[in-house]
Parts: C-alpha cells; sequence; structure tokens
C-alpha cells in the first residue's frame, strides 16, 4: 500500500498499530470498571491477559505495516519505525507479564495499571515515530504522563509517591526545556515538519542562526533529560528505586527506546546539517555519562539502584550510536536497544522474583548464596549481569562491538576507547553481584527458600534470556534487519548534502 | 517588535525557570513550570505571523498537554500529601536526591 | 511602537503613588484603638466561622480535576465549531473521534463513581 496523505483516511492505516491500541486499552479501560463497578477490588487476572492480547494485536498490526510505504505525513512510515515499535510492544509485553504477580502481592491489583501502560506504550510508539514536532510533543507528554501515574502506582508506599512526584516535577521542567526549543527552531525555520527541518538546515543557509543554535541546544537539553544522560540524570535513581519495579523495567527500556530513537531522528537526521555544531555536545554527554554512571554505580548497595546507574551507563554507549549519526549507528542503535531491552527488563524481573510478600529484598547481601539455593532464578540473572557488562556469549558483546564499529567507522576512536574503559569499569559491580551470588553462603539454608516466582514472569524471564543469548549466537538476523529498517533513514539526507559519514 | 514579545517570553521562561530552582515548595515549583509552558505559548503565538500557522496549533496543544499534566501533577501531590503532610520537597527523604 | 505604551506607564506610576500616599496617611493620621470585635475578620457582617485554613474535603479536588480535562475540551471544540463548514466532514469525523474518546472518560468517571458526593 502507497501512503500520499492527501487525504485524512492515510493516516488511519498510517497509525493503525497506534488505533488498535488505543481502541483496546480504552475497551479494557470499560470493561474493567464495568465488572465491579465503583467498589475498588482487585481486577480480575483476565484483564493482565486481555492486556496482553492487545499488545499482540498492536504488533500483528505492525507486521501488516511492513507492507505499507509512505512519505509526507506527520508520522513517519518506514522500517525504524516497524523495528522501533517492535522493541517497544516487546518491552511492554514484558512489563506486562513481570506485573502480574507483582500487583497481587502488593495489592495493587487495579485495571488502571494495565490501561495506563497502553497508553504509555501509544505514546512511546507515537514519540518514536513522530514526523513533526507537533506530534513529537505530543506523543512525549502521553508517554510522559502516564508513566509519572504509574510511578506512584502505589499509594501505600510513600516511596512510590515520592518518586511519582521527582519524575514529574523533573520530566515537566524538561518538557518545558524541549518545548522552547521547538518554538526557537520553529521560528528560525520556519517549520515543524523534520524532513522540511532537514532540507531548511541542509541548505546551510539561515535567517536567524542564533535562534536555530538556541533551539538546537534547548532540544538537546531536554532530550538529555529524557534519556538520563549526565548531567541530567538527577531524577533517574530516585524514580526508578521507587517506582513499582515492572515500571522500573518499563521506564529503563520502552521509555528511554522511544526518547532515544526520537532523539536519532532529530538530531542525526534533520539536524543532519548541523551535525558539526551538536556532536560536540553530545560527545561531552556520552563520555561523562559512561564514565560518571559506572563510577556512582560501583558505591551502590542496593541492587536496584544499581541497575538504575546501570542503565543511565547504557544510555551513554548508546548515545555513541548517535554521535556516529551514520548508517551503521543507527543499526547498531537499533540493535543494542533490543539487546539492552531483553537484558534490563530481565534483570528487573530478577529483581521481582527476589521478594517475600510485599518486601523486595533489593541489597547486596539478600543476593547471597543464591545461586545454590535457586540455581536457575542465579543463572538468569547471571546471564543478564554478563550480558549488561558485555561478556562475550550473550547479546550484549554483540551490541557493544556494533557501537564500537560505528564509533571507528565515524573517525570516533577516543569515544571509543572511553567506551572499552567504561566497561571495564562496570565489570566490577555486575560481577560483584555474580560473586555474592556463588561464592558467598546464604546466612541461612532455607534464606531463599519458598521464593515463587509467577509463571507469567517466568516466561518473561525464559524469554529474555533466551533472547540475549540468541543476539550472540546468531545476531545476523537481527542485525540485517536493522541495517535494512534504517535505510531509508539517511538517503533525503544523503541526497541532498552527497555526504555519506562512514560506509 | 518580535525581538521584545521573545525578550519578555525569554525572561519569563528564565523567571520559571529560577522559581523551580530555588523554591521548594512542590506547588510552586509547579506553578513555575507551568510558567515556562506558557512563556513558550508567547514564544509560539509571536512567531506565527512570521514563521506559520503552526505555532498557533501548537499552542493549542500545549494548553491541552498542561491541563492534563496539571491534573495528573496535582494529584501525585495530594496522594504524597496524605503520607508525608507537607509539600516541601526537603521533607521528601526518603530516596536520596 | 513601544513608546504607545508610555499612558500605561504613567497610569501604573499614578496608582502605585495614589495607593502609597494614602496608606501612608491613613498609618500617620488616624488613631488606633482596637477591640475583639472591631479586630475580628469581615464576613459581611456574619459571625465569623472559624480558620480560613480549614482543610476541605478532597471530592473538591476531584470536581475540579474533572472540571480541567473538560474545560480544556472546548479549546479545540470552539475553533472548530467556528469553522466547521470549511472543514466539512472530515472536521467532522475528527471531532467525533475527539468527542469519543472524551465519552469514554465520562463513562469511566461515571462508573468509578467520581461524579457522586457520597
Amino acid at each position: 500500500m502507497e501512503l500520499d496523505f492527501q487525504t485524512s483516511v492515510d493516516y488511519f492505516w498510517a497509525l493503525l498499530p497506534e488505533i488498535v491500541l488505543s481502541l483496546w486499552a480504552m475497551g479494557v479501560l470499560l470493561a474493567d470498571v464495568f465488572q465491579k463497578g465503583s467498589r475498588s477490588e482487585a481486577s480480575r487476572p483476565a484483564i493482565a491477559w486481555l492486556a496482553l492480547a492487545g499488545i499482540a494485536a498492536a504488533a500483528v498490526a505492525n507486521v501488516w505495516l511492513m507492507t505499507v510505504t509512505g512519505t509526507g505525513g506527520m508520522i513517519a512510515v518506514d522500517g525504524f519505525r516497524i523495528f522501533a515499535n517492535f522493541i517497544l510492544l516487546l518491552a511492554a509485553a514484558l512489563a506486562i507479564l513481570v506485573s502480574m504477580g507483582y500487583l497481587d502481592r502488593h495489592a495493587m491489583n487495579r485495571g488502571e495499571f494495565y490501561v495506563l501502560l497502553m497508553f504509555a506504550v501509544v505514546g512511546m510508539m507515537i514519540l518514536a515515530s513522530a514526523q513533526d514536532l507537533i506530534l513529537l510533543f505530543v506523543g512525549l507528554e502521553l508517554m510522559s504522563v502516564a508513566i509519572y501515574v504509574l510511578v506512584g502506582f502505589n499509594r501505600r508506599d510513600p516511596r512510590s509517591g515520592e518518586a511519582a512526584l521527582k519524575y514529574f516535577l523533573l520530566g515537566a521542567f524538561a518538557s518545558a526545556f524541549l518545548l522552547y526549543g521547538i518554538a526557537l527552531v520553529f521560528g528560525a525555520t520556519g517549520t515543524t515538519d523534520l524532513a522540511l527541518l532537514a532540507e531548511t538546515i541542509g541548505t546551510g543557509v539561515q535567517d536567524a542562526p542564533l535562534l536555530l543554535m538556541m533551539g538546537v541546544g534547548l532540544l538537546a537539553v531536554g532530550f538529555a533529560f529524557k534519556v538520563a544522560a549526565m548531567p541530567f540524570h538527577v531524577w533517574t535513581p530516585d524514580a526508578y528505586d521507587g517506582a513499582p519495579t515492572p515500571i522500573t523495567a518499563l521506564m529503563a527500556t520502552g521509555v528511554k527506546a522511544a526518547a532515544f530513537a526520537a532523539l536519532l531522528r532529530v538530531f542525526a537526521v534533520s539536524f543532519g546539517g548541523l551535525h558539526e555544531t551538536w556532536v560536540v555536545a553530545f560527545w561531552w554527554l556520552a563520555a561523562l555519562t559512561m564514565i560518571g554512571a559506572n563510577l556512582v554505580a560501583l558505591t551502590q548497595g542496593s541492587v536496584k539502584r544499581m541497575l538504575a546507574y546501570s542503565s543511565i551507563a547504557h544510555a551513554g554507549y548508546v548515545l555513541v550510536a548517535v554521535v556516529a549519526a551514520n548508517a551503521v549507528g543507527a543499526a547498531a542503535f537499533l540493535f543494542y536497544l533490543l539487546v539492552y531491552t531483553l537484558m534490563t527488563a530481565g534483570a528487573f524481573g530478577i529483581v521481582i522474583a527476589n521478594a517475600r510478600g510485599d518486601r523486595e529484598r533489593v541489597s547486596l547481601e539478600d543476593y547471597a548464596g543464591l545461586g545454590w539455593q535457586q540455581p536457575v532464578m542465579a543463572a538468569a540473572f547471571a546471564i543478564f549481569l554478563l550480558s549488561l557488562a558485555g561478556f562475550p556469549l550473550t547479546g550484549g558483546f554483540i551490541g557493544k562491538l556494533y557501537i564500537l564499529r560505528a564509533a571507528l567507522a565515524a573517525d570516533q576512536v577516543p569515544l571509543a576507547v572511553i567506551l572499552v574503559m567504561a566497561s571495564l569499569i562496570s565489570y566490577f559491580y555486575y560481577l560483584r553481584v555474580v560473586i555474592v551470588m556463588y561464592m558467598r553462603p546464604a546466612p541461612a539454608a532455607d534464606t531463599h527458600a519458598g521464593l515463587t516466582a509467577s509463571r507469567p514472569l517466568q516466561v518473561a524471564v525464559g524469554v529474555a534470556a533466551i533472547g540475549v543469548i540468541l543476539l550472540f549466537f546468531a545476531p545476523a538476523m537481527v542485525l540485517d534487519a536493522a541495517q535494512g529498517s534504517v535505510a531509508g533513514l539517511f538517503i533525503a539526507q544523503e541526497a541532498l548534502f552527497g555526504l555519506s559519514r562512514g560506509p | 517588535m518580535l525581538t521584545y514579545y521573545l525578550g519578555l517570553s525569554a525572561i519569563l521562561f528564565s523567571i520559571g525557570v529560577a522559581g523551580v530552582i530555588v523554591r521548594r515548595n512542590a506547588i510552586i515549583m509547579f506553578m513555575c513550570i507551568e510558567l515556562m509552558l506558557n512563556a513558550v505559548n508567547l514564544s509560539f503565538i509571536a512567531l506565527s505571523p512570521y514563521a506559520g500557522i503552526e505555532g498557533q496549533v501548537f499552542v493549542f496543544f500545549v494548553i491541552a498537554v498542561a491541563a492534563a499534566e496539571a491534573a495528573v501533577g496535582l494529584a501525585i501531590i495530594i496522594a504524597l500529601f496524605r503520607h508525608v503532610e507537607s509539600v516541601d520537597v526537603r521533607n521528601f527523604s526518603l530516596l536520596r536526591w | 511602537m513601544i513608546e504607545s505604551y508610555l499612558p500605561i506607564l504613567i497610569l501604573l506610576a499614578i496608582s502605585v503613588v495614589n495607593a502609597v500616599v494614602i496608606l501612608g496617611l491613613t498609618y500617620l493620621v488616624s488613631p488606633y484603638r482596637p477591640t475583639s470585635v472591631k479586630s475580628a475578620p469581615y464576613e459581611s457582617g456574619m459571625p465569623g466561622l472559624g480558620g480560613t485554613r480549614d482543610r476541605f474535603s478532597v471530592k473538591f479536588y476531584v470536581v475540579a480535576i474533572l472540571f480541567i480535562v473538560f474545560d480544556v475540551e472546548t479549546v479545540f471544540l470552539v475553533p472548530w465549531a467556528v469553522a466547521m463548514r470549511d472543514l466539512g466532514w472530515e472536521g467532522f469525523a475528527a471531532a467525533m473521534i475527539f468527542i469519543f474518546i472524551l465519552t469514554v472518560g465520562l463513562i469511566y468517571e461515571w462508573k468509578k463513581g467520581a461524579l457522586e458526593w457520597d
């Protein structure tokens, strides 16, 4: 199918995955509220499975979208969008699976949880594929507002509320910067369309270069907040620590992936003509994030907080691919986001499983001896941690390798060296958990007895673990798909400037 | 003329930023964020005659988003107030900053 | 262009001077002999019903939030209504989708009991 966006009907087809998911979420909302009326009792488990079916339906619509091509609309219809959508839907499905037992344990099993989660995913999908700054802003806010509520969803726990408030205040603060940046870019170029922006900026003649520079700078600050790059990361550890753990997993995977996809679209593609200017800022952001986050992660006593800093550090690795800003970088970027989603969601799944009643056991000591008393759980955790560290035999290794290759192709040798150094630092704190699990004896023979992970959580962790391993042994298939899907992204730009950075 | 509007918008935005950084009352911090959003709206309106109608369209979306943000943000503040009996962010110290 | 704002500046200056002079003269000239009745807050002649910082029910807040959401709906619907004939059926369909989504929210609120006071 060929869409030219001359009529509104084209938008219906182009937005089919988002429309399916929105309608489904509304249906789930009404089904939940009609099933139990105004009494705030727990929702039936069917609601969670219904939500999961909605994610699957959106994935089917996304598969159908592969047969569609279109240009000129406010929403991109290209391979990059489809690949990003699959990552986001995967993150959502994993988050729903790990939520099921968790919500019951914490007595907050409400249908609204899944509905908000689905609306947040709609926002992510729009954010990742917006081809117009207006739509980008609306998608960003749809995602953010839903996540603010989800972070504070555990109303009995003041930590959850505190995390929500901190995330909300700093998230809204960052949105305002982003919006101001959009306003100034709009003023300087006279358009909010990303494709037109690329053309206008690509010509190199600007009426208002100062306005444009300020706008690009403010956009960079706004995005740096959203992807939690140092020094704009202050909200991240607290928000991740206080949020319900399935939402922490979703924030670390889906929210971050969506914000990164939008970042790549806006900076690498639309502001491609200003590459020399913004690359300096992102170079420092990437370097600072990689070194700083890994150093702070070393000092963390809580595994959940350590994973929060680890997710900041990984934002730094992905930023290296953004700095490379070539087709190799974009493919490595997508590949890394996929691996990262699997291993991070899996690691947080283990954090959820290692709990007794409604008390999560997140300190390092709580993992002592886990390797002998819960061998399967510990083995899965070890796989995720080694993958996060970038050890061979895991997908994280291949992901880092591709990012290194992209950085070298773009002549970013110092940044590649920093990446390797930062990974070496990260070995300490990832391996420390593995060593504690296997080398340190448990305080008692039954310390870890009776840790029962719910069946859906086992499925989620199993899928993630297999995925992480598969991406090491058969990365070619995924990488080919990633390369194919970014092929269209830089074509217009290269035709425009006759430049092709990297091979 | 445009310079004056953009200047006013920049000043209002800066006041909002300063407020968020200096004040420690969650509600006032939130009001300062709203001030920042409205400062941006002023920029959009002022730029619109020169840059295109999208500026005015954008303002509508910003208003709607700000309303949704206000509803959620105030709900979060109320939910937290029930635990802590305060809206001063210095009292929210269960999680280290 | 900026000169045309001069009258406003003059007006501002006059009001500030006026207010300062009146308040200052009152402070200097008038006698100050308070009684408990005189210094009580003025509530239109009614006796006061307690402090101003009383807690009030969170239900007011729920109503206020619902009001904001449906209030902002008009931001989109009024411009659409004004330009409805120009926008044609396409605009009509878009507005109906918008209203449909709001209706889903309204049904949810209703069933949830947010519209009832008790």
